[in-house]
């Protein structure tokens, strides 16, 4: 398994800067939070990992090779999967389409027919609806079904931007349990989140990021020091 | 007056329900499909409208004429056929359209003109304004009698042709890895891309699936067509555009339905119309389509936005 790793990283839409020197990394078998207000730049970090945006500055190193310049295709091929805000499913393609869509990005090698498996017991809803049109799902469902999707392309990293929104507080907490048994499947998960809170408790450390920069790091010590976090949200 | 326009228009409904105009209507129609296949296949997948389908055709028709015109057998101009319009395919991928992907449309049709009048002056250069006459599949227009009405070969084959071409691109696009890309990267590229799909893969077998069935469509109309000159196909291909826009652009199946669809009411209004009248025939049809789409803008065949639209 590789680690991600991004050195000072500055990306600008038209001259207006929406990430400044943002450094963080993740690990194998780590959980890396990323918070902060609306309009802070966290999406556009993911965006940028993904080579979706180019960087005006800095580095981004997954296994101690540079991303810089690939295309989103070849980096997803890497071993980086994306879940991405809104979920972006193929609405009128099957719940099974979409899940074999995930294979596009397999590495070469394994065996996708038993990652499909793994990821069918992980999900069990991915089996009990493969024929229905994705679309038809409800939003838990489809947010399991693109955690499901990303999963299948055996990636050593997942980014997931905001996977708890618009869901329902008790489908909340299965999508955060599901991130922690992804976790002990040795997966390095850069967790984009508005649930500052259960972000904080989950990860390994939560960066906090504000006007595109990162203005401070918490550890799951922290998660109960609201007035820290406001504080940082505030800055 | 009145009574002379109605008397008209039953002559015309009169001769259209014929079998033999039903069956060359359905002929062009299935011509037109595989045009609108095509058209489609590179719009869905690239959002790019090729307006240099037409010559595309063109290219493939002038080599089976030069086949022809050096007395070669008709296998080897099919093949020249096949060659010309896939090299020209690729180049056309290579050169112009994986450059300018992620442009506006604007700027991709603009390309796509430039594209077509630079082949159809390159033919003019090459084979002169008056072009030249494919002879080699012309036994094709002998007609065959089924039961009273007296059908070309040509008509036959057509149908025939286009129902194994449209079967086998169904196949490709519902029960392989490569279609199930296509299909995703139709619907949202973007996304897509970010899965992994590799967008100048699937681009380009779109832009060359395309282009075999142009050159199918090359080899079918030189039969109905012989004589090629350099605007060979680029009127069928302006009424094939809009058929698509009519059957919904943005959607496979429905852009092949409204091709196939302009192609049958244009034979049959061109079988039904009398010889003096028939000039009027894209007036007919373009106020057919005007119609059309001031009813249903988003196409004929599109479903409405529904639960199966994405979230």
């Amino acid at each position: 398994m590789s680690a991600l790793e991004l050195r000072e990283i500055e990306v600008a839409y038209g001259g207006v800067p929406a990430v400044r020197k943002v450094s963080l990394s993740v690990a194998p078998g780590e959980i890396v939070g990323l918070i902060g207000p609306n309009g802070a730049g966290k999406s556009t970090t993911l965006h940028a990992i993904m080579g979706v945006v180019p960087l005006r500055a800095g580095s981004i190193t997954f296994g101690g090779s540079s991303l810089g310049g690939l295309a989103p295709e070849k980096i997803a091929r890497s071993g980086i999967a994306l879940v991405p805000e809104g979920r972006r499913l193929f609405a009128e393609l099957t719940v099974d389409e979409n899940l074999r869509l995930g294979l596009a990005g397999r590495p070469n090698g394994g065996d996708p027919a038993k990652d499909l498996e793994v990821v069918r017991e992980l999900f069990p809803i991915v089996s009990e609806f493969r024929d229905r049109q994705a679309g038809a799902l409800s939003g838990g469902q489809q947010q399991q079904l693109a955690i499901a999707r990303a999963l299948v392309a055996s990636p050593s990293i997942l980014l997931l931007d905001e996977p708890s929104l618009g869901l329902a507080p008790k489908v909340v907490e299965l999508v955060f349990e599901t991130l922690q048994t992804i976790r002990e499947r040795g997966l390095g998960i850069l967790l984009v989140e508005q649930r500052a809170q259960r972000t904080v408790a989950l990860a390994d450390r939560t960066h906090v990021l504000a006007s595109g920069e990162l203005r401070l790091t918490l550890t799951p010590d922290d998660a109960a020091d609201t007035e820290r976090m406001v504080a940082a949200y505030l800055s | 007056m009145t009574g002379l326009v109605a008397s008209g228009i039953t002559s015309v409904l009169h001769d259209a329900v014929q079998p033999q105009a039903q069956v060359d209507a359905i002929g062009l129609g299935s011509i037109y499909a595989l045009m609108a296949v095509g058209i489609g296949l590179v719009f869905g997948v690239m959002r790019l409208v090729n307006f240099a389908y037409g010559q595309l055709i063109m290219a493939g028709a002038f080599a089976i004429a030069y086949a022809s015109g050096r007395g070669w057998p008709v296998w080897a101009g099919i093949v020249l056929c096949f060659a010309v319009v896939l090299l020209l395919s690729f180049a056309m991928d290579v050169a112009v359209f994986r450059p300018l992907r992620g442009q506006s449309a604007a700027v991709m049709l603009v390309a796509t003109f430039a594209i077509s009048f630079l082949l159809q002056s390159i033919a003019l250069l090459w084979f002169g304004p008056l072009g030249k006459t494919a002879t080699s599949l012309v036994a094709l227009n002998q007609p065959i009698t089924i039961g009273s009405a007296d059908i070309r070969k040509i008509t036959v084959v057509a149908i025939v042709t286009a129902a194994i071409c449209l079967g086998l691109l169904l196949l490709l696009m519902s029960r392989t890895s490569l279609g199930l890309h296509m299909r995703a990267a139709a619907i949202d590229a973007p996304t897509a891309r970010l899965l992994g799909v590799r967008a100048n893969l699937v681009s380009g077998v779109a832009v060359l699936v395309a282009g075999l069935l142009a050159a199918v469509v090359a080899v079918l109309l030189t039969v109905q067509f012989p004589t090629v000159t350099p605007t060979y196909a680029l009127q069928d291909t302006i009424i094939v555009l809009v058929g698509v826009v009519v059957g919904g652009m943005t959607r496979l199946i429905p852009a092949t339905l409204g091709g196939f669809l302009i192609g049958y009411v244009s034979g049959l209004l061109g079988d039904a119309l009398p010889s003096n009248q028939s000039q009027y025939l894209p007036s007919f049809l373009f106020g057919l389509v005007i119609l059309v789409l001031l009813i249903r803008p988003d196409g004929l065949f599109t479903r409405g936005r529904g639960v199966v639209e994405r979230v």
